[in-house]
């Protein structure tokens, strides 16, 4: 599946949900699916800074897609970036860095969430888009 | 006894909805909210008499002056200092702290100690660490127990001839303990050394008497006393502000100007440079009166009532941990579920309309002690309710099911 297509079917998932509960109880039930990283990637240069609890993702090149994995110390933030990673991972680095943000809008999850967390996510993002950079800049 | 619900309609945020929840605000230890006369005061301010002060002939100028004047006073007597011109005007705790740690860079050599305690905040750390690094000081700590008291015999041991400064807490931001200041501004002053006490989390809930204390600097911030932000309070013994040099330079707190040499302004003036926040400096004033007329005695009473109630209340909580469990104790509640991050119940409980701060809260030193990556922090002001206690509870309660 392509980066908008995982996207448009978070959307739908997310569309099903009446109110913040069941969206939430939904995020911790995905942060559960996260693709762990391995322990010994736990390194301070995995740590993603902006966010009030931990963050750390591990990004490796198999073939000529990136693939993530990632864990956090809170269970809320180990949702976020389980979509994150379900939308990004197993996908070309030049499409990593190409592809838009504006579902997380959509699911409702930047107005949904503290402004700290908010920042976080912007933080996870941007950290997912560096990996991709480094990739596509080795790669050439 | 407090009328609860009259002291509540002073307060018109109070009866907002958050998340379309009623709002209960348990973040009083970050700032406190403002009731409707600080806030027509600062409208009133620059409705009618905003000019600058100390300087103009015109009548606007006097009437600002004359109130930004009062204010002081009644902020001297608030905290019963001997003179006026010892209540300096800053932008707030930090501010405050940060002009005697750099007053006390032309007083210190190599080898000579600053006492810290291991309750800090990070504003009470940092700026003394600055010193020590541009001093060759010594920056020593006073421990604290898993109660979150600091140990008596430890800062004991700790003094010397060496330590010229202490500077300790009133009240602890992360924990709530009430620090026996007072005994150990004494001990301090047997061996020569200065005492600064913050006190922006012990000003909130009690009516410091600088005198009685004998501090030698008392520090603190007027948000957090119903007040509005960048506005605060740097008091200092008339000995020791006439000892450090200014912290900063420019208007109002120079006496004659030449290229060649500067002469200060005399106290408090000496410390004020620039144009102060003069609505802020007024209007501190009005808030330190509602205060009083709630009364502090009244204050202590109810939230000590309220701190009783919410540390039974939460203690059902089953794998439910209160960090700080000092004897004396203020009304703050740090506390953490087993096995849940104190970000996740923070965020779900916002979502309910609850505020409370989650993470270090700026103290880091406690966490690393206790081995936690931060708490939820619930701090109640005089115009909370048991109810919101309540409310509350239920609310951790649903996210702890979310979450385990």
């Amino acid at each position: 599946m392509t980066i908008r297509e995982i996207q448009d079917e978070i959307v739908d998932e997310f569309s099903m949900f009446d109110d913040w509960m069941q969206r939430y109880e939904y995020i911790i039930e995905l942060g559960k699916s996260l693709p762990l990283i391995d322990e010994h990637y736990k390194t301070e240069d995995n740590i993603i800074k902006g966010c009030q609890s931990k963050v750390w993702v591990h990004a490796e090149q198999q073939g000529d897609k990136v693939v993530f994995t990632a864990d956090s110390d809170a269970i809320l933030t180990k949702g976020i970036i389980a979509i994150l990673i379900r939308v990004f991972s197993n996908q070309k680095a030049s499409d990593i860095l190409d592809a838009n943000t504006d579902f997380i809008d959509e699911i409702g999850l930047k107005e949904h969430l503290s402004p700290t967390r908010a920042n976080g996510l912007v933080s996870m993002i941007k950290k997912l888009k560096m990996y991709a950079l480094a990739f596509k800049a080795k790669s050439e | 006894m407090l009328d609860i619900q009259k002291i509540r309609a002073d307060f018109p945020i109070l009866s907002q909805k958050v998340n379309g929840k009623p709002l209960v605000y348990f973040d009083n230890g970050a700032t406190s909210q403002k009731p409707q006369v600080v806030i027509d005061a600062i409208a009133r301010y620059y409705q009618e008499i905003n000019a600058n002060i100390h300087r103009g002939v015109h009548t606007l100028s006097q009437l600002a002056t004359d109130a930004y004047e009062a204010s002081r006073h009644t902020i001297q007597h608030h905290i019963n200092a001997k003179n006026a011109y010892e209540v300096i005007f800053t932008s707030g705790t930090t501010h405050g702290i940060n002009a005697v740690a750099n007053g006390f860079a032309a007083l210190l050599k190599a080898g000579d100690e600053v006492l810290v305690s291991a309750l800090e905040h990070h504003s009470n750390i940092v700026p003394w660490q600055m010193l020590c690094e541009r001093t060759g000081a010594v920056l020593k700590v006073i421990p604290m127990n898993d109660k979150g008291e600091l140990i008596q015999a430890e800062y004991d041991k700790l003094l010397s001839p060496k330590t010229k400064i202490v500077t300790v807490n009133h009240i602890s931001n992360a924990l709530g303990t009430i620090n026996p200041v007072k005994e150990m501004i004494a001990k301090a002053h047997q061996v020569g050394a200065a005492v600064l006490i913050d006190g922006a989390q012990a000003t909130p809930h009690l009516k410091p008497d600088v005198q009685d204390l004998d501090c030698d600097f008392y520090v603190f911030s007027g948000h957090k006393i119903c007040g509005p932000t960048g506005i605060g309070i740097l008091y200092g013994k008339e000995t020791w502000l006439r000892k450090l040099p200014p912290y900063q330079g420019g208007g109002e707190m120079i006496a004659t100007v030449t290229f060649e040499k500067t002469t200060y302004a005399d106290l408090p003036h000496k410390f004020e440079a620039g144009t102060p926040n003069i609505a802020g400096g007024i209007v501190l004033g009005t808030a330190v009166d509602y205060l009083n007329e709630v009364g502090f005695d009244n204050i202590a009473k109810y939230e000590h009532e309220l701190l009783e109630y919410a540390t039974q209340k939460l203690l059902e909580i089953e794998g439910l941990q209160i960090f700080g469990t000092a004897e004396a104790k203020t009304s703050v509640i740090s506390f953490n579920i087993n096995g849940i991050h104190p970000y996740d119940i923070g965020t779900i409980i916002d979502k309910l309309g609850i505020a409370v701060r989650t993470g270090h809260h700026c103290a880091q030193p406690i966490m690393d002690y206790f081995n936690i990556p931060g708490t939820i922090r619930a701090s109640f002001a005089f115009y909370n309710t048991k109810e919101e206690i309540d409310v509350m509870v239920e609310a951790i309660k649903k996210a702890k099911m979310m979450l385990s």
